[in-house]
């Protein structure tokens, strides 16, 4: 295959461009105008004063997981294992247990995600069949000091849980 | 005896320590805040004195407190003392420039009356080349050697031009003293036109202002420095000894705006108003302030509009064009003088 050359014309300077002054002085205008206009009034300022005035994020960012709740407070999470195994950065570890109510089965005895390695990809969501873990907190994880509490267990993930508009259970329930 | 001596301190005191010194730490804002407003930003505005932020003027101190708390790292060079002496021989040709400026009428607002001041300006502000260079080669560093020697055959290239282009304003108002070329400058051309440099010496106020600006080393003659990208002469020096490479550069434009407002803006004289004395003489200093801080924002607003000169272009238009013209701006005022004395025009 033969490759497309697509000479590229060069526009040459005219001579009112290459004496530099009237192009250096329509700059000069351009700047100046801007200079004024943000002066008095900051009209064309973009910038926000980011902790005092945030920016929405979009309604599909994926921001810290959180972790759903059941009707009765506790975790909707059934420890099923296809979130940690569906993860690309092995950042969610899970210890089960036996949960005493025979329907429920399993529960996660520890629930955790390291969020510096988390690659916010949103597998697990999607992977997860009882919608227990989500990503729509629209929060982002915050800096810390030291690297231990980056790595959130389930207390975290739940605080900012809430109820799932999906039944308990499944269809036939 | 005693009395001259600490009337020049005094003097010495108040222009360069009050007037040039505040207008040099003002800058380092001011071009945060200028570069921010062009750029459709906001710029510093967080640093406040007992909640008062007053557009982030505090800054100055701000940085003035880190240049002075950060680590002074040493090189390792073979020559610690020439190290240490080019942030100094970078500000102080800088600052030689303000004894010979006439910042008003009279004696009081000049610290020396140099007879041959525009040439002392020169002559000084030619000596800056050695703190960058001299700066460089002491840090041992092949990136800063590098940096300097861009330094050195700009500033010497420009100096050419820069020097040439004065020898008009030196023909037309024959003297090279700069008090007589400002009283010179207040005179009128046929009854209405104020006789300023820049009136009879279009051309030449153009190529100088080029010329201070390659001189001081800032966009789009950055080359010695190139802050973002290419690594610059300084590259070595820390804390406030960087701090003062820095500030020799703020110091440097307020003397181009200075230099400038004598040579080609008239200096102290304010239009159609002729005479000193009195109130009248408060006024005339704060008219050369005035022209002198135009200057500067100028610099400021030509330094955050055009991009970086490529190294040959420089040179092209150092050498190929500004010195050509400015023998052709010598050539014509010669022959437009001629004609005058003929009584031709």
């Amino acid at each position: 295959m033969a490759a497309t050359v697509r000479p590229v014309q060069r526009k040459e300077f005219k001579f009112r461009e290459s004496s530099y002054l009237p192009e250096v002085l329509r700059g000069l205008a351009i700047t100046t105008r801007q200079f004024w206009r943000n002066l008095v009034g900051q009209r064309d300022i973009v910038t926000l004063q980011y902790p005092e005035v945030k920016k929405r994020y979009p309604n599909r960012f994926r921001g810290r997981h959180r972790l759903m709740l059941r009707d009765d407070g506790q975790v909707r999470c059934v420890a099923c294992m296809l979130c940690s195994t569906a993860c690309p950065a092995n950042c969610i570890h899970i210890v089960a247990a036996e949960h005493t109510n025979t329907s429920i089965e399993k529960f996660p005895q520890k629930f955790e995600i390291d969020l510096l390695v988390c690659i916010y990809c949103g597998f697990c969501e999607e992977a997860c069949p009882c919608d227990a873990i989500r990503m729509d907190s629209g929060r982002h994880s915050l800096p810390t000091f030291s690297r231990s509490p980056q790595n959130i267990g389930k207390i975290d993930l739940m605080e900012i849980g809430s109820l799932s508009i999906a039944k308990q259970g499944g269809k036939n329930a | 005896m005693l009395e001259l001596i600490l009337l020049s301190v005094a003097k010495v005191m108040g222009i360069v320590m009050v007037f040039v010194m505040a207008v040099a730490a003002l800058l380092t804002w001011i071009e945060r805040k200028q570069s921010a407003l062009i750029q459709n930003r906001v710029g510093p505005n967080r640093a406040s004195v007992a909640g008062l932020r007053l557009g982030g003027i505090f800054h100055l101190a701000a940085d003035a407190v880190k240049m002075l708390t950060k680590e002074d790292f040493d090189p390792e060079t073979d020559n610690p003392l020439m190290f240490r002496l080019a942030p100094f021989l970078a500000v102080v040709p800088v600052m030689l420039l303000f004894a010979v400026i006439p910042f008003g009428p009279g004696e009081h607002f000049l610290i020396s009356n140099v007879g041959v001041g525009a040439l002392f300006i020169l002559a000084v502000s030619s000596l800056g080349v050695y703190g960058s260079t001299i700066g460089a080669w002491a840090s041992n560093n092949n990136f800063a050697m590098l940096g300097s020697i861009r330094t050195t055959a700009q500033m010497i290239s420009y100096e050419v031009s820069m020097g040439l282009n004065l020898v008009g304003i030196f023909m037309i108002y024959e003297s090279v003293n700069l008090q007589d070329i400002v009283i010179e400058q207040g005179s009128l051309i046929w009854g209405w036109l104020p006789a300023w440099g820049i009136v009879l010496q279009p051309l030449a106020f153009i190529l100088f202002m080029t010329a201070s600006i390659a001189e001081t080393k800032r966009a789009p003659f950055d080359l010695p420095e190139g802050e973002s990208e290419i690594v610059g002469y300084f590259v070595e020096f820390s804390s406030m000894r960087f701090g003062l490479l820095a500030l020799s550069e703020f110091i440097g434009i307020v003397a181009v705006g200075a230099t400038a407002a004598v040579l080609f803006l008239g200096g102290w004289q304010i239009p159609w108003v002729q005479g000193t004395g009195g109130w009248l003489t408060v006024a005339q200093v704060g008219a050369m302030i005035l022209k002198t801080l135009f200057v500067v924002w100028l610099q400021m607003a030509i330094r955050w509009t055009l991009p970086r000169f490529r190294y040959d272009q420089l040179m092209r238009l150092g050498w190929q064009y500004l010195l050509p013209l400015s023998l052709l701006n010598i050539f014509i005022t010669g022959v437009v003088l001629m004609f005058v004395e003929q009584g031709r025009i």
